[in-house]
């Protein structure tokens, strides 16, 4: 007579039952293992390295997922029900070898193996951040990286104000601000994340303001303090990227060479009136900003933007480049400006891009570096000119 | 060979105000020599006084730094782009 006991009792011979100590070691071996529990139960808690698909999705989405139809493949559920079921599809589908788990994820706990708890979005957070989770190379996975994510800031002024905006809108968990600035009037031509009302506060203080207000989900960090060689590792530690917004040569050197020595990947951006550079400098992985730049310009050729002025919409284009590397690299997503140079003419809006490479002779990152700590760059390079035709 | 040379805004004003000039070189080294000739100043500005490329600013051959080309020795071809991109550290 037809029922659910004889049924079961039917796939059940029909498949292949392995205790959880098998699945173990199979595991060990490099077989796949696929859940096909409910969402919220995997939600709960998995196995390391398990694959999801529900079983009521079983048939539709498995071969995606696992397209090698004889690689070794362990099913599990709950109990050892569901799972049993789905390897008799399996089977159906041409799996060659498939085996169940017997008594599930409750045995598997029961013998005290490990169990992977997810980090999963808030029912407010599946809202804020529906966009992204909708775009394949984020989904769930990928924002809950960004929101376990830790981005420093360096200047919290024209390249710091749009990435601290964009990067705190993509829901970076925690950013950085440093800059021992104060909000001044002539800044809100260009340095969006300030306002009127913050005129005359730290750059800091109105920045986390702001950023705040924009997501919650944000912890923003206040570093109101002049980056030097005494503070710097201490401030840049705990954070995976460093965004270099800053407004001076020495700090690009100090935060440069801080970076390499620690192993940080730092994304450069630059601006001078309507032109602008980013790049992305990962140690081991390509050039640093001394390979690029051994010597800063000197200061008579290089003003800074209160002294030669600066197209305000200017910082806003080059820091949202910043942050579009921040997040392919929190996400581990896309080619990033890794060797590349990118320059920005905002007048003829022509974008150039040059190859640049990791120079062996470089002080800080070559094969026989002479930079081996840090110290706060004296610059007094001065540049001569020489008389018209001598 | 006609050369093109992408002049960044700081040295425009030595360059009569031009974003782009095109000139004949055979060379990076003659290139330079080209442009101080039509527009004096500008050689001082990319070479240090004993000849070496200034550190603070990079030379391009289209895509490649010339650096790791022959440095001021790259030959040049008709239609190449030599790009002057100086350091720069506004933010």
């Amino acid at each position: 007579m037809a029922s659910f006991k004889e049924l079961i009792r039917q796939v059940k011979a029909q498949i292949r039952e392995v205790p959880v100590a098998e699945a173990q070691a199979a595991l060990a071996r490099d077989a796949a293992i696929l859940d096909v529990r409910e969402a919220d139960e995997w939600a709960q808690g998995h196995v390391p390295g398990a694959l999801f698909v529900p079983r009521g999705f079983l048939e539709q989405r498995v071969e995606e997922k696992l397209p090698d139809k004889s690689r070794e493949l362990l099913v599990y559920c709950a109990g050892g029900t569901r799972s049993a079921f789905a390897a008799r599809t399996l089977l159906d589908l041409g799996y060659t070898n498939v085996a169940s788990v017997a008594g599930g994820i409750g045995k598997w706990k029961e013998a005290g193996l490990p169990l992977v708890v997810p980090r999963t979005l808030s029912a407010e957070q599946t809202q804020r951040y529906s966009r992204h989770l909708l775009v394949p190379e984020i989904g769930e996975a990928g924002q809950a990286k960004l929101l376990q994510s830790k981005v420093l800031l360096i200047g919290a002024g024209g390249l710091g104000s749009p990435a601290g905006l964009y990067l705190a809108a993509a829901g970076v968990g925690t950013i950085g601000l440093v800059d021992s600035d104060v909000v001044d009037v002539s800044n809100l031509q260009r340095q969006v994340m300030h306002t009127n009302a913050s005129v005359g506060k730290p750059k800091t203080t109105s920045g986390a303001a702001t950023l705040r207000a924009l997501n919650p989900d944000v912890t923003v960090v206040e570093h109101a303090l002049r980056l030097e060689a005494g503070n710097v590792l201490d401030v840049i530690a705990p954070y995976d990227v460093i965004v270099d917004g800053c407004d001076n040569f020495a700090t690009k050197y100090l935060v440069n060479d801080a970076a390499v020595l620690t192993g940080k990947t730092v994304v450069y951006g630059s601006i001078f009136r309507f032109e602008g550079q980013a790049s992305v400098f990962a140690p081991g992985a390509g050039p640093c900003y001394r390979c690029l730049f051994p010597e800063p310009t000197p200061s008579e050729l290089a003003p800074s933007c209160d002294e030669a002025g600066v197209l305000g919409v200017l910082p806003g284009s080059i820091g949202l480049i910043q942050a579009t590397e921040a997040l392919k690299l929190l996400l581990g997503r896309g080619r990033t400006l890794v060797g590349r140079l990118l320059t920005y003419d905002a007048l003829e809006t022509s974008f150039r891009e040059f190859r640049v490479r990791r120079d062996p002779g470089c002080a800080v990152c070559g094969d026989r570096p002479t930079i081996r700590e840090l110290s706060d760059l004296e610059w007094s390079c001065h540049f001569e000119p020489r008389p018209v035709g001598a | 060979m006609a050369v093109h040379v992408e002049i960044p805004s700081q040295l425009r004003p030595l360059a009569g105000g031009q974003a782009r000039v095109t000139l004949e070189a055979r060379t990076v080294a003659s290139l330079i020599e080209a442009l101080e000739a039509s527009h004096p100043g500008l050689k001082e500005r990319l070479l240090e006084p004993s000849g070496e490329l200034r550190r603070f600013v990079r030379l391009f051959v289209n895509e490649e730094d010339i650096r790791f080309l022959q440095g001021r020795e790259t030959p040049l071809a008709p239609g190449d782009t030599v790009a002057i991109v100086p350091a720069i550290a506004g933010g």
